[in-house]
């Protein structure tokens, strides 16, 4: 569906290119609020570790690596099929547009999937801090404080994906009805934006969590 | 962001440069290199989210305005982090009666 010319246009800018600026600035400015909403966790991390090295190599030998990197995978795939949704929305390609969003939620839910496998084997190990967390050996305390974070990070980035996934069923929901053309479609630009985001803070979660002991194993 | 349609071909190339850079970081995580571990796998990290940022994100051909914001908030985090690790890592320089 192509929109004329001025019912894309809000009266208040001056160009659709002006237009198209400022949204994708405003939501640069909410992801660098996220990254620092993200950011504390990353630095209580950093400190922890810095006193703990040790533990926390330790505790993340419990992580699953197979899982971790198949979660890897699936998120940059998922990324890959955004970007493409996005790209088809520049197009008008409305069919490719609605089969790079659906392959994008499936990815999307199959992480969560994946996740929701991994803390289940937590709970079973006894390894989820506050529920009968349990640990042999004298530093119990300090690998639970790895799996604090190990939690709270994850969850945190877990939580955004489930967000992202919302978001993106109702863009798939107006790209059906054909919202979006390559005049107009800033809302998948800035889904897009988002769901970028959100693999990059994986990409940092996954070595720090998962990665840090691997090479002491057995030892 | 200027409209920028970016062509199939750099973004499947970014998703397999992104594929192999995972599997070297698993791999060399494997092995013992001491300090360089770390080093390799935040160097690794920072690599794919740049490659994620300039060319997913389009940042690539975003104005300098997004530019500033985006190294602004980085750079916040790095003061942060910064300045957080300079207090719990001076902390044992001094020491004082009864500890």
């Amino acid at each position: 569906m192509a929109k004329s010319h001025s019912a894309v246009l809000a009266h208040h800018f001056d160009s659709v290119e002006q237009q198209r600026e400022a949204s994708s600035l405003g939501m640069w400015i909410f992801l660098v609020t996220e990254i620092m909403f993200f950011g504390g966790l990353f630095t209580g991390y950093v400190v922890y570790r810095t006193i703990y090295p040790g533990v926390f190599a330790e505790g993340s030998h419990h992580l699953d690596i197979t899982l971790g990197g198949i979660n890897t995978v699936v998120l940059i795939t998922s990324s890959l099929t955004m970007a493409l949704a996005v790209r088809s929305a520049q197009l008008s390609n409305r069919k490719s547009l609605v089969i790079f969003l659906i392959l994008t939620i499936l990815l999307g839910l199959t992480f969560l999937g994946i996740k929701l496998v991994e803390y289940g084997h937590k709970f079973r190990d006894h390894l989820v801090p506050g529920f009968g967390f349990s640990y042999p050996g004298p530093e119990a305390g300090h690998v639970e404080l790895f799996f604090v974070f190990y939690f709270f990070m994850t969850g945190l980035h877990a939580l955004h994906m489930v967000a992202g996934v919302g978001v993106l069923t109702i863009l798939l929901i107006l790209a059906g009805r054909g919202f979006f053309s390559a005049e107009y479609y800033t809302p998948m630009e800035l889904a897009g934006l988002y769901w970028h985001f959100v693999d990059i803070v994986w990409i940092f979660l996954f070595p720090l969590l998962y990665l840090i002991g691997l090479h002491l194993k057995g030892s | 962001m200027a409209k920028h349609v970016e062509s199939k071909k750099v973004y499947f190339t970014v998703f397999v440069v992104l594929m192999v850079l995972t599997f070297i970081t698993i791999q060399v995580a494997f092995m013992d290199l001491g300090w360089l571990n770390n080093i390799l796998a935040l160097g690794i990290a920072v690599c794919k989210a740049t490659l994620v940022a300039l060319f997913f994100m389009h940042v690539r051909y975003s104005t300098r305005l997004t530019w500033v914001v985006i190294l602004g908030g980085l750079f916040w985090l790095g003061i942060m982090i910064a300045l957080t690790l300079s207090d719990y890592l001076t902390r044992s320089w001094l020491t004082y009666p009864g500890h």
